[in-house]
């Protein structure tokens, strides 16, 4: 057994978490967070690949991943505010009129 | 004989006013219908009066030209005016040319004259149409159509003028436009006449494949050295033409429903001028049918056809507009079976289409003037005695009556007989036919008479007949005038040597009989027409509900000889079916084809556009799934 493998399950663990939350929960906000929940998940591999190898290239990967997942934090609240004021509601289910 | 050529001198003088005699008409056409719609308070003010005098100016320039025409050399009178070129092409050159000859001389006189009359009678008839000034804006529009297709030196002019007087006709009858009977009537006119359109589209189009040209100058030079199956070809399409526009059989069923239109319309286009235009056209094209005699020959059938067709519908109708449509029919067989006799009937065609159309305006003015009077009844036997109460009418109306039966000295007498002699002097059994539609003749217009202006009064209740203003009445005194005068145009030979020089002189007729005693015998076969009627509707009461039961020519005339159900079977049932043929073949054949492959993509896009749900877990799902598979594939793919 290796010495990243704790590692790799916790991140397998916690992106399962994410990717089951991100189908079964309506609320947007917990969406959200199941979303980035995924991100860290890949971070936390990305970064346990990066010691095992000895170089820093994983480390860079996560860091572009956190500049990424900031600025689609930024985005994604926004939207969710906005629908939520016109709409007082904050369930993916009930903003479904974007289709066909 | 030879058939004279069209040979025209260049316009001088007085024939530079030549294209004003269109441009007058055409001018106050332009202002009433065009600036009816820019500055409507001002063309309703004066609009009307404006055509009126655009009217007269035309006929004052007709005058002019005339004497000035007169004043020449018998060789000198075709005159030719060329105003700008109209269509100039490598193989196809075809002028705005103005012929002035003899024969358009005397249709000038006659279209402006009697337009002019007519458009002063509708002053007063149209009074209380709220849509009057229109009604002056088609006639003026009429006026310059027609005259543009009696002035037109090619074929293709004339057809301009054509298709003008056709629109201004389908217009016009359609002018009560809220009536559906009125609608319908001016689509079947328009409908019908274009079958004749045909024919003579054809014949201009015959005319540019032989002749190279539409020039009646060029054409008329070239005829005697074409082949005779070629003009034989060309005069049947002619012929055809003229059958829609003169309402000959077989395209005769659109005259009698035309007179749904107010009746100076019927008066001025569907007696006097446009319905002769036919006749126009075959004396017009004397070059090809003094050549072609078996194109004569049909002429010659259509109209003596059509001659006792007219008769039989007038003796039947009840609807007085409708007996004079079915004496104008007739009438105008007459004029066709002169023209059909080739050169010796020529000039009585034109003669009598003169005669006649003083003397049929003059009788269609009085009936309107009648149903002025009558509150807009038509049907004669709602009328009766009306000889006290409308004296001036009453009095012009006998004269038309006079004319038409060729009573002795009117001038229905002279142009008439002149057509039966000619008749009898190609075959005894055409001037036989000719005289015993001259006795149908008298019977119905006697019938009229008699039901009209002498019998009982049958008026409905709350009618009171009265004299029409003297703006309706001054015209039918001149046209009275001219009924009973028309005669006159005979004097000496005098219309014979002026025509000479378009139609040729005629060769004296030999054989058949003398002219004197066609003249006895005419009369005598009219009076026994004037008995029969008599004793028909003269001696007992005429019923003022027409007779259900009644024998079977009779009731065949009622429904105008079956024309409409001729056509109906022979015609529209015909084309309905191929019609729905068409469309069938068309929805199962072309369709299924061109939208089958739309179809299927947009039955695939159906299936395919449900998957765009809206809810964004749905997505998520299908992106993880698709992720799965993808790993499960690259898993499957790298396995060792």
């Amino acid at each position: 057994m290796h010495t990243v493998t704790p590692y790799l399950a916790l991140s397998t663990i916690l992106f399962t978490i994410g990717a089951v939350g991100v189908l079964i929960r309506r609320n947007a906000i917990v969406v959200f967070m199941c979303v980035e929940l995924m991100l860290n998940a890949a971070n936390l591999a990305l970064v346990s690949f990066s010691n095992l190898h000895g170089n820093l290239d994983g480390q860079v990967a996560a860091f572009f991943v956190m500049v990424v997942a900031a600025a689609e934090v930024v985005v994604g609240l926004a939207i969710i505010m906005t629908i939520f004021r016109s709409r007082r509601s904050a369930s993916v289910d009930d903003a479904s009129v974007l289709k066909w | 004989m030879v058939t004279p050529v069209v040979a025209p001198v260049a316009a001088a003088g007085a024939f530079h006013l030549l294209w004003l005699v269109i441009a007058f008409p055409l001018a106050g056409a332009a202002f009433v219908l065009v600036g009816g719609v820019l500055a409507p308070r001002v063309v309703n003010a004066v609009g009307r009066h404006v055509a009126v005098l655009m009217a007269l100016c035309s006929f004052a320039v007709s005058v002019v030209l005339v004497v000035a025409d007169a004043n020449r050399a018998s060789g000198q009178r075709q005159v030719v005016q060329h105003v700008y070129d109209w269509i100039d092409t490598a193989h196809l050159h075809v002028g705005m040319d103005l012929l002035y000859d003899p024969l358009s001389a005397l249709f000038l006189l006659l279209v402006t004259g009697v337009g002019s009359l007519i458009h002063i009678y509708s002053l007063g008839y149209m009074a209380h149409d709220e849509r009057r000034t229109r009604f002056f804006g088609y006639l003026n529009l009429f006026v310059a159509a027609m005259l543009m297709l009696v002035l037109s030196e090619n074929y293709l002019g004339l057809f301009l003028g054509w298709e003008g007087v056709g629109l201004a006709s389908y217009l016009l009858i359609g002018f009560w436009q809220h009536k559906p009977t009125a609608a319908a009537a001016a689509k079947k006119a328009f409908v019908m006449n274009r079958v004749g359109d045909m024919g003579l589209s054809l014949a201009i189009a015959l005319c540019f494949t032989t002749f190279g040209s539409t020039s009646f100058t060029v054409i008329s030079h070239h005829t005697a050295t074409t082949g005779s199956d070629r003009l034989t070809a060309l005069g049947l399409l002619l012929l055809l033409g003229a059958c829609g526009k003169s309402a000959q059989v077989p395209l005769q069923a659109w005259l009698l429903d035309a007179m749904e239109g107010p009746t100076p319309v019927s008066a001025l286009i569907h007696a006097a001028t446009m319905v002769t235009a036919g006749v126009y056209l075959i004396v017009r094209s004397n070059f090809v049918f003094s050549l072609a005699p078996d194109a004569r020959t049909a002429v010659v059938v259509v109209a003596m056809v059509t001659i006792f067709w007219g008769a039989i519908l007038g003796c039947a109708k009840d609807d007085i507009k409708k007996v004079l449509a079915g004496s104008t029919m007739s009438q105008i067989g007459y004029m066709m079976l002169g023209a059909g006799l080739g050169p010796v009937g020529y000039v009585f065609a034109i003669f009598h289409l003169l005669t006649h159309g003083a003397f049929k305006a003059n009788m269609f003015l009085g009936a309107g003037s009648v149903m002025h009077g009558m509150d807009d009844d038509v049907d004669m036997r709602h009328y009766g005695a009306l000889r006290k109460a409308l004296p001036v009418t009453f009095a012009t109306f006998c004269f038309g009556y006079l004319a038409i039966i060729g009573f002795p000295g009117f001038s229905g007498f002279w142009s008439k007989d002149k057509i039966i002699d000619a008749a009898f002097g190609q075959h005894w059994y055409l001037g036989a036919l000719a005289v015993l539609a001259a006795g149908i003749t008298s019977f119905y217009m006697t019938r009229l008479m008699l039901m009209t202006w002498f019998a009982g009064r049958r008026w409905r209740d709350g009618v009171h007949p009265h004299e029409s203003p003297a703006v309706m009445t001054g015209p039918l005194v001149v046209l009275a005038a001219l009924s009973a005068a028309g005669g006159l145009l005979l004097a000496g030979d005098w219309i014979v040597h002026w025509l000479a020089p378009v139609v040729g002189q005629a060769p004296e007729t030999s054989g058949g009989l003398a002219s004197w005693e066609v003249s006895v015998i005419t009369v005598v076969v009219v009076a026994l027409g004037i008995l029969a009627a008599w004793l028909a509707v003269g001696r007992r009461p005429v019923p003022a509900v027409a007779p259900a039961k009644v024998a079977w020519p009779i009731a065949a005339a009622r429904q105008d000889l079956y024309g409409d159900a001729i056509n109906e079977i022979f015609v529209v049932e015909p084309g309905r079916q191929l019609t729905a043929a068409l469309l069938a073949i068309d929805k199962g054949g072309v369709d299924v084809v061109m939208t089958g492959g739309p179809a299927a993509v947009g039955a695939y896009g159906g299936v395919l556009r449900s998957l765009q749900n809206g809810f964004v877990r749905s997505y998520a799902l299908s992106v993880f799934g698709g992720a799965l598979v993808l790993v499960l594939v690259l898993l499957v793919v790298n396995w060792r």
